[in-house]
């Protein structure tokens, strides 16, 4: 190879380099904020507060376990083109998320970045671990329970979170997002107020989980958590536990057991028939039933299943 | 009771052999030392031949300085075994006096006590001797790291470290595995190194010693949607070979990486991985296909694959992946490799190797933790040019994983692979494997394998493996 065709094979590189950038960065200038999230939840909120100013796409659906999802390379075409990357944080997407947002070669939603966003910071968080925290624990989660999209106070502490970013990314816009922010707070006031009406009755009652995802549900409206049906965060059943369960639900009289969409229904079924209880399958997230499509109808959802069962194990 | 005394009294003789010979040769070697270095001055002197007379004079001072300095150290450190020698004997002593046959065991503990030092102990049993300095002093000497705080450590990396025990059972005359061995223990150290980058290290102890598996800095976002990584990787040839060991849903590699990859019998961890530079970037591609190209250069030294006799020897990479959705739950994955390098018969043989892989995934996602299914297969192409002739080999592997339940699963794979430098020798195999994981950071698997080489003998062979992570949850390759 010559001198000569080194350097043309150098400026051949170099356009090329060049017509790529300037092809991304011409795809940038779009009218709408793209907005990913790592779940429907997120993307719920984002969307009621972003309105016609964003587009907002979830990775993983609603049905799903957010601990377990695979990193996809059909979601780095999400990322990829992301203005924004909102994250629930403590770790719950720590198995998947981190490769996705390296490969995505987004500068803008890298960790640190200004369009990366963990909503975990605006939310009130439980269960935050005050003893040393080992894995004998089991899959635990050092930074407090993750679930915390499930307390309405939480929904609305990272509504304004998000808003707040969102008018930093489109100072223009800030007016409209305040003022969509506004009506989402309004309605969520509202809707509480039903809701907190339709739990009244049911304070105290006991329930038992099938994993730790409710800690912040289950506070907010005043029910007792009275056991889990894994022995530990991220270990399946085993049946010297499940003994324990079903004599403490038998002893305390406990008739409800909740369990998560994603979570196979073999032992929670199996505890029901000796105890007496009834199995409520209740999803953690919108888009968990087709009916949920939004924060508000995840609630409304839930908290009917919730109602009826009670009623039913009166 | 006699007998027994003597076999106290030899261990004293033993121990103080012990002392001597350490004694002998820390003398000797500071010695050598000594006399090497005086040895020094004297070729400067003749080299420099009054060049620089002011190093001339300045040089032998210091050199008497730290011989001085030395020599006092060697003294205190004379002294100090010499008095605990004198403990030792005291020591034994004391614990010989009140023994009777059964306790001589004890003798042996108080041995060991006066080794490592015990103060209240030695103290009772020779108040007047001063404790052993040494350990003392040196914990006093430790450098003081950093910040007094336990914030000093927030920027520490992630750390984790996997250990790979494997165990083998069997017959096989031509690649045998050991009875028992910890094949690698991976320490993976990752942090994000500044707003621009991130650094991944993994570590693998073996039982010969230590390899930088992968240690490479990862840009992840370069203008134009670029990403380079620099320093020792896997090279993105094909699929498996990106793969660490314990990320591989067998126990083994593939005969066909082996064959063709330049695996050698001296290493279990076979593939391309060398020094150098990768470029990626994800492709424009229809609606709902991923496609991204990765571009690598490499020094040219991998194994007895690749070998740079020059520095202009260098070895690339290219590959090329493409993936699509089927369904929600459904997936395929196909990739095209090519490699290129120099090989160990010269500076101008070339192995050049073409490599198509293709991967089909099924997981429910409403059942995501319960049930998967993986079938995988690669096919390569290796051509390799000798002094007399260019051999052209080809091998494959075909495998199939399925997920059970939560914990368990099963799988099987088929290798089939000539050799790369007797293309007419071809070696085939079988395997059939079960994994059971009590949690994501702990895995037991079992393989049976049945391997028909091409020189005629057939080895069967049952594995066993032990997969345990600590530390940092790491993610899950895909």
């Amino acid at each position: 190879m010559s001198m000569f065709d080194q350097y043309r094979f150098s400026a051949a590189l170099l356009a090329l380099t060049l017509a790529l950038a300037v092809g991304t960065a011409s795809a940038q200038t779009a009218s709408k904020l793209k907005i990913a999230t790592t779940t429907t939840d997120l993307a719920s909120l984002a969307q009621a507060v972003g309105g016609d100013r964003v587009e907002v796409n979830a990775i993983a659906r609603g049905y799903q376990d957010p601990h377990f999802v695979e990193a996809k390379p059909s979601f780095l075409l999400q990322l990829r083109r992301a203005d924004l990357l909102i994250i629930v944080g403590l770790q719950l997407e720590i198995g998947w998320l981190p490769p996705l947002i390296t490969q995505s070669g987004n500068p803008r939603i890298q960790t640190g970045a200004g369009g990366y966003l963990d909503a975990s910071q605006f939310a009130q968080i439980l269960e935050i671990p005050m003893e040393a925290v080992t894995r004998a624990m089991g899959d635990v989660h050092p930074f407090g329970n993750p679930h915390y999209w499930l307390d309405a106070g939480n929904g609305r502490r990272v509504a304004q979170g998000i808003a707040q970013k969102l008018s930093e990314l489109r100072p223009a816009d800030a007016a409209y997002f305040q003022q969509r922010l506004q009506a989402f707070n309004d309605r969520l006031t509202q809707e509480e107020r039903n809701w907190n009406a339709m739990m009244q009755p049911y304070r105290g009652r006991k329930v038992v989980t099938y994993h730790r995802s409710w800690p912040n549900f289950l506070n907010h409206f005043g029910l007792v958590s009275a056991g889990l049906i894994e022995p530990r965060p991220g270990i399946p059943p085993s049946p010297s536990h499940t003994i324990e369960i079903i004599n403490m639900m038998k002893r305390d009289n406990v008739k409800i057991i909740l369990v998560e969409p994603y979570f196979d229904l073999k032992m929670p079924n199996r505890i029901a028939r000796e105890t007496g209880a009834q199995v409520v399958v209740l999803p953690p997230s919108v888009g968990g039933e087709k009916e949920i499509t939004d924060y508000f109808t995840l609630f409304n959802y839930d908290l009917a299943l919730l109602v009826k069962a009670f009623q039913a194990t009166q | 009771m006699s007998f027994l005394l003597g076999r106290v009294r030899s261990k004293r003789s033993a121990v103080s052999l012990v002392l001597f010979v350490m004694l002998f040769c820390s003398t000797a070697g500071t010695a050598l030392a000594q006399s090497s270095s005086g040895r020094m001055p004297s070729t400067t002197r003749e080299l420099s031949d009054g060049a620089v007379p002011e190093i001339r004079s300045a040089q032998p001072q210091a050199i008497r300085d730290t011989q001085e300095q030395r020599l006092k150290s060697l003294e205190e450190r004379l002294r100090s075994l010499e008095e605990e020698i004198g403990l030792l004997k005291e020591d034994l002593r004391t614990a010989r006096a009140p023994m009777g046959p059964e306790q001589t065991g004890g003798a042996r503990l108080v041995l060991a006590s006066a080794v490592i030092p015990t103060p209240g102990e030695v103290a009772t049993a020779s108040p007047q001797a001063p404790a052993p300095v040494e350990p003392q002093a040196g914990a006093a000497q430790l450098p003081n790291y950093g910040g007094a705080s336990a914030t000093a450590k927030v920027f520490n990396p992630d750390m984790g470290v996997i250990g790979n025990f494997v165990a083998g059972m069997g017959r096989n005359q031509i690649n045998p595995v050991p009875a028992l061995s910890l094949q690698e223990s991976e320490v993976s150290l990752q942090a994000i190194v500044d707003p621009y980058a991130r650094a991944d290290f993994f570590l693998a102890y073996g039982e010969q010693g230590v390899e930088v598996e992968e240690g490479y800095v990862t840009f992840p976002a370069l203008p134009g949607g670029f990403r380079l990584r620099g320093g020792k990787m896997r090279a993105a040839f094909g699929r498996v070979n990106a793969f660490h060991n314990h990320t591989l849903p067998w126990v083994d590699r593939p005969l066909v990486t082996f064959n063709l990859l330049g695996g050698s019998l001296e290493e279990a961890d076979i593939g391309i991985k060398d020094a150098g530079v990768s470029v990626s970037r994800i492709l424009p591609a229809p609606k709902g296909i991923f496609l991204e190209a990765t571009g690598e250069m490499y020094r040219g030294d991998s194994g007895s694959l690749f070998q740079a006799s020059r520095r202009s020897d260098a070895s690339a990479v290219a590959h090329l992946k493409g993936y699509g959705d089927f369904t929600e739950n459904t997936n395929l994955e196909l990739g095209f490799s090519y490699a290129r390098g120099h090989n160990d018969t010269g500076s101008n043989f070339i192995t050049e190797l073409y490599g198509l892989d293709a991967t089909l995934r099924w997981k429910p996602v409403r059942r995501a933790i319960y049930h998967s299914l993986a079938a995988r297969t690669e096919a390569m192409w290796s051509r390799r040019e000798e002094t007399l002739a260019t051999q052209r080999a080809f091998g494959f592997y075909g495998s199939l994983e399925y997920q059970l339940s939560r914990r368990w699963f099963t799988g099987g794979r088929y290798d089939w692979t000539e050799r790369a430098r007797n293309a007419a020798q071809h070696d085939s195999g079988g395997s059939l494997v079960l994994t059971y994981w009590p949690s994501e950071f702990n895995q037991i698997r079992g393989q049976l394998r049945r391997t028909r080489y091409a020189e005629g003998t057939t080895a069967n062979e049952f594995l066993v493996q032990f997969l345990f992570t600590l530390g940092a949850h790491g993610a899950h390759p895909f």
